[in-house]
């Protein structure tokens, strides 16, 4: 388990070294998860320490957003002022993302099957 | 003698041990509310920690900070849990590169939907500027939205509220709106909630499949790129 955490460690160390270096907008974790996939791809794949480490991580991946979701409480005024155009925006907005990515996605994969050359 | 309770609440509520338990007890409650309700979409397992904690830090007094100085070994993992998303894709690679076209369109379309419609609609129905750009990156997973929320003049900490509020939504909401589409292959699934919902609809849909789990951090990774690279000019245009 050690060594699989520092592997993840190591790469997100690396990720955010090279986000501020090269003053990219993404974070280093993102960054620190493309050097690991590119690792994985070099290697020809996880070994088993590091597939279990990152199993259990993942499998409570919401328990990691408690802390950030308990802020809620710092803006309870401003959410209490503004809460229906704040709650109609998620609501919508969010519904609206759902349905236009995965329409999207549908149309683009039938796309090839109908015609040959779709752009 | 041992000392009134009140003397050991002031000891514990200064120490960082009692943020970190009561994240973890709170956690554990509601997952396992989550679970005995056969993984019910409504009973997200953040929503009911994060009531359970709001309750409970209110109840005590207690302040976020105060709080968070425990539960920041909590937050700190989502790093480490950020790279580890490469696992399941590099398992799932093959499927994402046979998918390579529908993706990078629903991406597009699906990152522009989610910035563009929130400010429309809190616009419409009279939100002031600041929340309104706070909007803006909801659905991007927290550190880059909070990034993004700073430089188009947004209020950052709200913005990491928001972000997690749409989380539940999308994590509570998408299954809904997938079957009431008729759309049942896991990896557009996925995708489509790990554009919307980041984080915490990647985590749900990984409790769904590792198919679904896989094109959902894809999406959340790419959406968030995308969004950190296009929101600013975008908003910028339109004024």
């Amino acid at each position: 388990m050690i060594a699989a955490l520092t592997q993840l460690l190591v790469m997100q160390l690396l990720g955010e070294v090279v986000a501020h270096w090269l003053a990219l907008p993404v974070p280093g974790p993102v960054l620190g998860m493309l050097f690991l996939f590119v690792a994985l791809v070099l290697r020809g794949g996880p070994d088993a320490e590091l597939q279990a480490t990152s199993g259990n991580l993942l499998q409570h991946l919401s328990l990691l957003f408690v802390p950030a979701g308990v802020g809620i409480m710092v803006h309870l005024h401003r959410v209490a002022d503004e809460w229906l155009p704040l709650l109609l925006s998620l609501l919508i907005s969010t519904a609206a993302t759902l349905v236009v990515t995965a329409l999207v996605m549908k149309l683009f994969m039938r796309a090839p099957a109908t015609s040959g050359d779709t752009p | 003698m041992t000392p009134p309770i009140n003397e050991i609440w002031v000891y514990l509520s200064a120490s960082p041990l009692l943020g970190l338990t009561i994240t973890l007890l709170a956690y554990q409650a509601a997952f396992w509310l989550y679970r005995r309700s056969g993984m019910n979409p409504l009973a997200n397992p953040v929503l009911i920690a994060v009531t359970i904690l709001v309750l409970f830090l209110t109840l005590t007094a207690t302040s976020y900070e105060t709080y968070f100085a425990g539960a920041q070994f909590v937050h700190f993992l989502l790093g480490p849990a950020t790279v580890a998303l490469a696992i399941p894709l590099y398992t799932q690679f093959r499927r994402v590169r046979s998918l390579l076209l529908p993706v990078l369109a629903g991406l597009v379309a699906g990152s522009l939907t989610a910035a563009l419609s929130a400010i429309a609609v809190a616009r419409l129905f009279g939100a002031s500027l600041p929340t309104q750009l706070s909007l803006a990156p909801k659905s991007v997973t927290t550190p880059i939205a909070m990034g993004i929320a700073e430089r188009i003049g947004g209020i950052p900490s709200l913005t990491a509220v928001l972000v997690i509020v749409t989380g539940i939504l999308g994590a509570v909401g998408a299954r809904y709106i997938f079957d009431a589409m008729q759309i049942r292959d896991p990896a557009i699934r996925g995708f489509a909630i790990g554009v919307a919902a980041h984080g915490i609809g990647t985590a749900r849909a990984f409790q769904i499949s590792e198919q679904a789990g896989a094109f959902a951090a894809l999406a959340m990774g790419l959406n968030g790129a995308l969004t950190a690279l296009l929101l600013p000019p975008v908003l910028g245009w339109l004024g």
